[in-house]
């Protein structure tokens, strides 16, 4: 029954938690070797499925069949000892503890009389680990230091630390930008060349296109269609996934802007050791524009937000809102200001666990709902009612715990949050983060609502077609300091990504090479290699024609 | 369905435990519990935004000594040369005062100075046991009854009078507790508390004043302690600086018992208070500490 080339079958496997049907009379196959994709809606049931081949859930029906024999994994350690890692999407790493003990956690290197750690050799082997993966990370630092992005770095380390035949990687890139992403394909291509068969789940759907071998679709529970990559295309996976085509995701909106909202002038915030993390930037927000702001990893754009909610007490320079200069030194103060920021990093920032879907919906605009000194029950349920249609959120109930829900569904409740602010700036940082590709668009036909309404929107985004096809202006920050300005009509993916890593060092001919190599136009579009023949997405040709002058601002 | 559970625990612990039996007077044990659910009240809002309070037993100690200090000696104005005494209503405020400001103290501790909540508290713990062995130099103030012609009478009532035949201290805890449920579950505060100890960061991104919510909490903490304190006075009719001793761990016991989470977030006000129940039954010093402060 099993064919030769399938190391892993998940046959016939449903989940139910409480009255949820997570995963109905699932198959699924993973072939060996190759890129197996796995896809759908938020909600779908991806990661549970994962959970369950990692050892870490239990199916409440069906069966695993590990090279044809029938395998019960009792804990994710039996998992791993059968040779399955995973890379969970909501980041699995001891915040306490340093990059490398994160990475050797649990298979750490012993010293000679195999009682010690040995941390010269665990050292050595992380920093060779983050070389593979080109991060310039201190294998001393604590986890709970980094960035989202690179986090999800030491997560991948950490898989790669660990001798595995089958890797799953449950949205690995969420958190990457673009030349991160390249180098993470680079590595997955290794792999498989030494016969690791991956499973790989991911929202960004060109993504899967370029990597992945075969593709596996879930639709509500349900396993819709399985299909080699080579057969399909992006329309295909958007009709297979929702069950409809999707006209638009990237939606754009003539606007005119208007009167000056929100007015930036010389931000600066001094870097802990010394230097500065942001240095001396200026700049404005519209109302009725939406802004983007671009960059890699590391180059300040979460600090930039974070300092425009007044998080950072140690930044100097000047703020104003609709001519207003602002005052307030503390967040609460900045929302009532009309500033609001919808953070990237939802598990650590955004959600508290120990609340129910409503509770955190509303927690940031509690003063709303009083009757008297009383939370009204009623008006509550009535704004989280209104927004969680309007934002698409799939959860069983307003009272659901937070964690009950799947990764995209709570992201929607972090930007519910701030909606519910009712601001007149919305700052959001990476807030496509882990949503569906209907999501997506519902989020981007939101914003354009929004800005319409004459609110205006700052977002930092990774992904360049998203910030290319949305924004009114984009904005790219490298190294802490603004280094490009584009109007929509101007920008280009080269001229973004060449500014984006502006600065970094002096521009010698072999770095531009190197940046031109991470560049999606170059490695993407037309890698013969990689790219198995198919329909080309309709977003390459768009973002082709969309390549014009420059202007970038030194 | 927990409290369920915890109900039974309760009943099959009374059965079984010897203290219980021979403390066949109900009320008697109602009154122990009191104590207990009092603090535990106030604990639990600490709890509930991760933190702990180790000095509520000392607050105890010094709130009583207080108390017994203005009954029995009055407060001396050496500048006037006279002795004031309070009438009871007021030296009820004075010790609850102290409570308030000792988590006051607390609280800016944690906030302003980032001391961790043990360790911040635990100096609270030696500081106030301190101050309440300086108010008698270690002796005991005796006779708090009052005395008639200092206008300073009726303190006992707090702890032994009754209304409509239920003690005192039974109201206080069904009024504490009802106002502290009410407070936890239907106002923005009580929803900032929770927030706080699920996920700090994201409460403090959300606009909520962390600090002045912690703040807040030490200070509610502060003043259930002090009530507690003034109960125990009133109830033994003298102060000793050794009162309240330990019962900070009946206290966190009692929270921990019903339900709430040490890492906070999770927990609720009755839960606490059904915890008190539980932990006096199980726990022996929790059914004799008023045993060894009525010697
Ligand atoms: N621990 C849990 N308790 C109850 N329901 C759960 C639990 N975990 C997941 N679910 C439910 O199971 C369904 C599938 O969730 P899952 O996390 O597998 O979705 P997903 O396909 O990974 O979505 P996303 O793209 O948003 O990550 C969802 O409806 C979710 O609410
Ligand atoms: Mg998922």
């Amino acid at each position: 029954m099993t064919a030769p080339d399938i190391v892993l079958r998940a046959e016939g496997i449903t989940k139910i938690y409480g009255g949820t049907v997570a995963l109905d009379n699932v198959d699924f196959n993973v072939y060996r070797g190759k890129v197996n994709v796995l896809i759908g809606e938020n909600g779908a049931g991806k990661s549970t499925l994962m959970k369950i081949i990692a050892g870490a859930e239990t199916a409440t029906r069906g069966r695993l069949l590990l090279e044809g024999q029938p395998v019960q994994f009792k804990s994710p350690r039996e998992a791993a000892r059968a040779g399955i890692g995973i890379i969970y999407q909501e980041l699995n790493l001891f915040p306490n503890l340093s990059v490398a003990e994160n990475i050797f956690l649990d298979q750490e290197a012993l010293g000679r009389h195999g009682i010690l750690v040995d941390r010269r050799r665990q050292q050595a082997e992380a920093r060779r680990l983050l070389q593979r993966l080109e991060q310039p990370l201190d294998p001393q630092e604590l986890v709970g230091h980094l960035r989202l992005g690179q986090q999800q770095i030491v997560e991948i380390a950490k898989a790669l630390a660990r001798d595995v035949r089958i890797l799953i990687m449950d949205e690995p890139t969420s958190a990457l930008t673009t030349a991160e992403v390249e180098i993470l394909f680079r590595v997955i291509r290794e792999l498989k060349a030494q016969g690791v068969s991956i499973i790989y789940i991911s929202h960004k759907l060109e993504e899967l296109l370029r990597i992945g071998d075969y593709v596996t679709v879930l639709r509500d529970s349900h396993r819709i269609a399985e299909a080699p990559v080579s057969a399909i295309d992006v329309n295909w996976l958007v009709e297979q996934m929702i069950g409809r085509s999707v006209s638009e995701t990237y939606v754009h909106q003539e606007r005119t802007p208007g009167q000056e909202l929100l007015r930036v002038e010389h931000l600066r915030l001094p870097r802990p050791g010394g230097g500065l993390l942001l240095d001396d930037i200026s700049f404005q927000v519209r109302a009725g524009e939406i802004v983007a702001l671009y960059g890699l990893l590391g180059a300040g754009r979460t600090e930039l937000l974070e300092c425009l909610m007044g998080l950072h007490p140690e930044a100097s320079g000047s703020l104003w809102i609709a001519g207003q200069r602002l005052r307030g030194r503390h967040v609460s103060e900045r929302i009532a200001e009309g500033l609001v920021l919808v953070p990237e990093d939802r598990q650590r920032e955004g959600l508290v666990p120990t609340l129910s879907v409503a509770q955190n919906i509303v927690l940031a605009s509690l003063r709303r709902y009083l009757s008297g000194p009383v939370l009204s029950r009623k008006k509550e349920l009535a704004a989280v009612r209104r927004l969680m249609g309007e934002l698409g959120i799939k959860a069983p109930s307003p009272q659901t715990l937070i964690e009950a829900l799947s990764g995209g569904n709570q992201q929607k409740v972090v930007v519910a949050r701030g909606l519910l602010t009712e601001p007149r700036v919305m700052l959001l940082d990476e807030p496509t983060r882990g949503i569906d590709i209907g999501a997506k668009a519902d989020l981007f036909r939101l914003m354009n609502r929004l800005a319409s309404e004459g609110l205006g929107i700052l977002f930092v985004s990774s992904e360049l077609r998203e910030v290319m096809s949305v924004a009114d202006r984009i904005l790219v920050l490298a190294r802490g300091r603004l280094t490009g300005e584009f109007r929509r009509e101007e920008a280009s993916e080269e001229a973004l990504v060449a500014a984006a890593s502006a600065g970094q060092e002096p521009a010698t001919a072999a770095t531009r090479d190197e940046q031109a190599a991470h560049s999606p136009v170059q490695s993407g579009a037309a890698d013969p290699v990689d790219r198995q023949t198919q329909a080309p997405a309709p977003a390459a040709s768009a973002s082709e024609e969309r390549r014009h002058q420059t202007r970038p601002r030194a | 369905m927990r409290f369920v559970a915890l109900i039974i625990l309760v009943v099959i612990f009374s059965i079984l435990s010897p203290d219980f039996l021979t403390l066949n007077d109900l009320t008697i044990v109602a009154e122990h519990v009191s104590i207990n659910a009092l603090l535990a009240i106030g604990q639990s809002f600490v709890i509930l935004t991760a933190g702990i309070d180790l000095s509520v037993g000392s607050i105890v100690g010094l709130t009583a000594m207080v108390a017994g200090y203005l009954i029995s000696q009055g407060l001396p104005l050496p500048m006037f040369g006279v002795v004031v005494y309070f009438n009871a209503w007021v030296v009820i405020l004075i010790g609850l005062l102290v409570g308030i400001v000792l988590g006051l103290v607390n609280g800016l501790v944690i906030t302003r100075l980032s001391v961790a909540p043990f360790i911040a508290t635990l100096g609270m713990l030696y500081a106030a046991r301190g101050l309440a062995l300086l108010t008698s130099n270690g002796a005991t103030f005796p006779d708090l009854g009052g005395d008639p012609s200092l206008g300073n009478t009726g303190f006992p009532f707090l702890g032994t009078g009754n209304i409509l035949g239920v003690p005192m201290p039974i109201w206080l805890m069904i009024l504490f507790g009802l106002v502290a449920s009410f407070v936890a579950s239907r106002t923005p505060f009580g929803r900032q508390v929770y927030a706080i100890g699920g996920n700090e960061r994201a409460a403090q991104l959300s606009g909520i004043r962390v600090n002045r919510v912690k703040l807040l909490v030490y200070v509610i903490s502060g003043f259930c302690a002090a009530m507690t304190g003034l109960v125990i006075a009133s109830q033994l009719q003298a102060a000793q600086p050794a009162t309240g001793e330990s019962y900070e761990l009946n206290a966190i016991a009692a929270v921990v018992l019903g339900g709430t989470s040490l890492f906070g977030g999770r927990g609720t006000i009755l839960g606490s208070i059904i915890g008190a129940f539980v932990s006096t039954a199980l726990l022996p010093q929790g059914a004799d500490h008023d045993h060894d402060s009525r010697r």
